[in-house]
């Protein structure tokens, strides 16, 4: 087969372009345009999908109390009733905020300094059972959180942290093991040059010092990283905090007080009471999000990048 | 086929038969893999048993050698330390010999003695003489969990406490030698002053690590304990006993022709792998398709189209979940209105047909999932070098063509580790299918009518606290980290890159 006759055979950059000017038949720039207006409908098509569901539980949330579990996506008849009730006395949405809010705080000063902790050691110490540590570690996450569930409830239940003051079981609970999920942290530490340690302890400063004035420092980003996921997390705990809690709506959290209102029996009464209250949790969160959204972004591509 | 071909031979064939090979290649190679896998947990446990050897023989040795210091350390433990003024670490060492003692004489030995039984005294009436007359009074008996946990608990302070014994000792050794050397030795304050420096580790270290300890791998031990129990709805203490049953639990599991038990959990395996394979690759292809058509040269408001997706994350799942399953009940907002706009005459059953809820559960999660994967795939994308698709433009390859060559074995050789850990988590996801079905809809064939589009995690949490079978729950914890463990095993030797972590910084 002679060469020239290959289809396959290497083309300049040259005849590239005009063979693709060929093919194409029109200029770039229009092409351009018509695949930049199918991007953008296709965009808009998803956003009006990612938000449409919180449109509706804005507008539920709106609808007055008295026409109960409804199906319209237009209220029939405006009005805060919901959000009215919510914070009466009658309903305990108070307590159970209030509740969530001291879990979030507390659970997230607690598992970032857990955390940085951990990562800090297992990033700049080399010692002996350090590898077998992270094995460890690997292979107790690999079991079932909630594995565990029944035993700590006995526990706390003993120390009378349940159901009426299931509030400080669950701090304790949630920050207790939270060092094992030191991989973000650790992944960010890891990227921090080991020389600025050493220039400092050359300088005579302590491990101590290196730690708290070089290294904290310079993870400002990850730190807040960790501090917003934590902080977001108890917001949407649920598993545990309703055996914990189990029967006393004094000890519920937002996430355990409103999944009880859409229980069957209650769900006719409730439901556009759980859309507003809904609204009332998602609102801090949301803001609090929008705000640290760099922060977030950054953690995120670095956990996944580094693991 | 001879044995292996040359990267260059490979290099000559097509790509159909290029990726064959390959295929064969891995297969071939499982035999090996499994060996070598075996090979290395007999040297774990032949390097145990030795070790416990080695540390017999040390305990002998050290003794016969051994200073009278020393030799006084073996029943007074911090001796050592306290005859060379060390007075801090002497200290410690002889009060936690102390409290052990005090425990085991006054709590750990009954609890030890009771281990074997679990407890053998039910909760019983007694006739009782209450100022001359017989009073009939409930006697609680002994309680299995209590005597199960603290069981568990005097073990772990038994080991604790040989552990320091012989810490005690060697540093006492240690101590002799440096004292026989004409060395310094060290003071309780350079003790301290390591603490910040030196040891500074072992501080960080001793918070979260016993945290880990008391509140995971002790309850962790004792959940697998209680597989080998029959501790369930009618063996629950304080008013039941429960006791030993050995493999039993198991023996359910795997049993000939198979169980109710077992059939349900062959179907819910299934059905777990099955979602956690959809919910892991549906997301990383179209979060990564959603990444691109963000970042496509010429789209305008970037951060604003990523920040409206990134909502979704924000808002606790409870509520997006929750809400989402009820827009999808019969009379949700769905239902109504289609019924309303005259597709449909009767609603559509989403939570109540087994295999609608489970496409249903998968496409939901791809709301759930997409902006997750779209933030972090945007990061990654930013790090691909932008010369690479200039000269593949260059030389007349078309968006698709890039995609294929540069895009995606980049994406998958950098989140190949991420891919794993996203499978295993995808199989332990519970707030998905716990918020929207519920594990629901349920089918009396199965084991306790569990729910078909239960998970495993699901189905333990059902048989928990609603079912209250202890035992089979730990059962089936246990049958999880089997999967999890053997699936990351296998995918983690299959990884073209196993980065090194010291390569990173």
């Amino acid at each position: 087969m002679a060469n020239n006759e290959n289809p396959n055979r290497d083309l300049t950059p040259m005849e590239n372009l005009e063979r693709g000017k060929e093919k194409r038949g029109m200029g770039i720039k229009t092409r351009r345009r018509i695949s930049n207006t199918i991007a953008y409908v296709v965009l808009i098509l998803i956003s009006i999908i990612w938000i449409a569901p919180f449109v509706f539980l804005i507008f539920q949330s709106l609808e007055v109390s008295s026409t109960g579990w409804s199906a319209h996506v237009i209220p029939k008849a405006w009005g805060f009733d919901n959000y009215i009730y919510l914070f009466s006395a009658e309903a305990n949405f108070n307590r159970w905020y209030f509740n969530t809010f001291v879990i979030a705080l507390f659970s997230c000063i607690g598992q970032t300094l857990m955390q940085i902790m951990m990562a800090y050691v297992l990033s700049r110490f080399r010692f002996k059972l350090r590898k077998p540590l992270m094995n460890f570690m690997l292979i107790l996450g690999m079991f079932p959180g909630f594995l565990t569930m029944i035993i700590l409830y006995n526990v706390l239940k003993d120390l009378g942290l349940t159901q009426a003051n299931a509030v400080p079981g669950l701090i304790l609970v949630s920050i207790a093991s939270s060092g094992m999920g030191y991989y973000v942290i650790k992944g960010f530490f890891d990227t921090v040059s080991k020389s600025l340690d050493e220039a400092a302890l050359i300088d005579g400063a302590t491990r101590g010092q290196v730690f708290v004035k070089v290294i904290l420092p310079l993870t400002k980003p990850i730190v807040i990283y960790t501090i917003l996921t934590a902080f977001m997390a108890p917001w949407g705990d649920f598993i545990f905090a309703s055996y914990i809690a189990f029967g006393s709506s004094q000890g519920y959290n937002v996430a355990v007080g409103l999944y009880q209102w859409l229980t069957v029996e209650q769900l006719p009464y409730h439901y556009t009471h759980f859309c507003s209250g809904g609204v009332v949790v998602s609102v801090p969160v949301i803001t609090l999000f929008l705000m640290l959204q760099r922060y977030y972004v950054e953690g995120v591509t670095g956990g996944a990048v580094k693991g | 086929m001879a044995s292996a071909m040359s990267q260059y031979e490979l290099l000559r064939y097509g790509k159909a038969k290029r990726f064959g090979y390959k295929f064969v290649q891995f297969f071939k190679s499982l035999p090996r893999r499994l060996l070598n896998l075996l090979i290395k947990l007999g040297i774990i446990i032949k390097n145990l048993v030795f070790g416990i050897g080695r540390f017999c023989k040390d305990v002998v040795m050290t003794f016969v050698r051994g200073t009278w210091k020393t030799r006084l350390t073996y029943v007074v433990m911090g001796f050592g330390n306290l005859a060379h003024k060390q007075f801090l670490r002497g200290l410690l060492f002889l009060a936690f010999e102390a409290a052990f003692i005090f425990y085991m004489i006054f709590a750990g030995g009954y609890w030890l003695s009771q281990l074997p039984t679990l407890g053998t005294v039910k909760v019983h009436t007694e006739t009782q003489i209450v100022a001359g007359k017989e009073v009939p009074t409930t006697v609680y008996g002994d309680n299995s969990f209590k005597i199960l946990l603290y069981g568990v608990l005097t073990i772990f302070f038994i080991v604790a406490l040989v552990f320091t014994w012989w810490l005690s000792v060697k540093q006492s050794r240690t101590l002799d030698q440096i004292d026989e050397d004409k060395k310094k030795i060290a003071t309780d304050k350079d003790d301290l002053r390591g603490l910040v420096d030196a040891n500074f580790h072992r501080t960080m270290l001793a918070l979260p690590l016993v945290g880990m300890v008391v509140f995971t791998v002790i309850p962790i031990i004792f959940m697998i304990l209680v597989a080998f129990t029959n501790f369930d709805l009618n063996h629950n203490p304080p008013a039941g006993l429960f006791t030993w049953v050995g493999w039993d639990n198991f023996g359910q599991l795997f049993t000939w022709g198979g169980s109710k038990f077992s059939a349900t959990f062959g179907e819910i395996l299934v059905w777990t792998l099955i979602w956690a394979f959809f919910a892991t690759f549906t997301n990383y292809f179209l979060g990564m398709l959603v990444a691109l058509l963000i970042n496509k040269k010429g789209i305008k408001f970037k951060k604003g189209w990523r920040t409206i997706l990134v909502l979704t994350v924000t808002i606790p799942q409870f509520i997006s979940l929750l809400y989402i399953s009820k827009m999808f009940g019969e009379q949700g907002i769905i239902n109504k209105t289609l019924s309303d706009w005259g597709w449909i005459s009767s609603p559509i059953y989403f939570w109540k047909d087994p295999t609608l809820a489970k496409i249903t559960v998968i496409i939901i999660n791809i709301w759930i999932g997409i902006p997750y994967l779209m933030l972090m795939v945007t990061g990654i994308l930013m790090n691909i070098p932008a010369d690479l698709y200039e000269s593949a433009k260059i030389d007349g390859a078309s968006p698709l063509q890039q995609y294929m060559k540069i895009t995606l074995p980049y994406m998958l050789f950098v989140t190949g580790p991420y891919l794993l850990t996203s499978f295993t988590g995808n199989m332990n996801n519970f707030n998905v299918i716990y918020l929207l079905t519920g594990g629901g809809p349920t089918n009396v064939r199965l084991y306790n009518s569990a729910g078909q589009t239960n998970l495993l995690i699901t189905w333990l949490y059902a048989t928990t606290v609603s079912d209250n079978q202890y035992n089979l729950a730990a059962v089936i914890g246990i049958m999880v980290f089997i999967v999890v463990a053997l699936i990351s095993m296998i995918v983690y030797n299959l990884l073209p890159s196993n980065r090194n972590e010291e390569d990173l910084a």
